[in-house]
């Protein structure tokens, strides 16, 4: 199981703050979560409409999307920042 | 090795302590620079910024950013403070101290972990309109990315 966090309008969109999924062995990259995520239903494909500018932290360290989420414990999922 | 002081927080600070935190005793410091980030209304459209962070990579992502901009300047000292939850116009938002020998330093150091913050610090902007009502998010800017990339 890995613990996928989310946060501002992607969270509001997914409905979830959290949870724990089971991926499957061809989720390698984190372009591919988020691939697979958008098939979980219409939230999902709502939130991650245009995943080129959705951003992916593993274990709460910014990754680019051709990265591998191998043994990650929590994957952060969130839009462009916007804080300072 | 100077040490970074970095907050996450939802209650308001106070420029003068902190700056005074920072040079208390300390005789080679030569450069002050302070940068003070606050909520506007946008012309009495806004009633509050609600910001939203990811905790604990919030914190190490500043962090991460203040070591780089100590490293880079010779920064004599560095605090960074960013503030979440709902925040009224005319409240603070954020602040960066950069403490240096010399002016240079201290004014581009400010900058580097400001152009920095922006752009890779988890936080994110809701917009609350006048009548209370949530409006919506604020988009990231591409003007933001550019400043960052001057660093380079």
């Amino acid at each position: 199981m890995t613990k996928l966090v989310y946060f501002a309008w992607v969270r509001e969109r997914i409905g979830k703050t959290e949870e724990d999924l089971d991926l499957p062995p061809e989720v390698v990259t984190a372009r591919d979560l988020l691939n697979h995520l958008k098939t979980l239903g219409e939230e999902y494909e709502n939130a991650l409409q245009y995943p080129e500018v959705i951003r992916v932290a593993i274990d709460q360290e910014h990754v680019e999307h051709f990265e591998k989420i191998a043994g990650a414990r929590e994957i952060g999922i969130f839009p462009p920042m916007t804080g300072g | 090795m100077t040490m970074p002081t970095i907050r996450v927080q939802t209650d308001d600070f106070d420029l003068r302590s902190e700056i005074d935190l920072l040079t208390a005793g300390r005789m080679d410091i030569g450069a002050v620079v302070s940068f003070c980030g606050l909520c506007r209304d946008e012309q009495g459209a806004l009633s509050a910024l609600e910001l939203e962070h990811y905790p604990g990579m919030a914190e190490a992502e500043m962090n991460r950013i203040a070591l780089l901009a100590i490293d880079r300047f010779s920064l004599l000292g560095l605090t960074a403070i960013h503030r979440y939850g709902k925040i009224a116009p005319g409240a603070n938002i954020v602040l960066v101290i950069a403490v240096a020998s010399h002016r240079q330093a201290a004014f581009d150091g400010a900058n580097f972990v400001m152009d920095f913050l922006k752009t890779s610090a988890p936080f994110w902007k809701k917009e609350h309109a006048a009548d209370g009502s949530p409006r919506s998010w604020v988009d990231a800017k591409d003007a933001d990315d550019t400043a960052r990339d001057r660093w380079r």
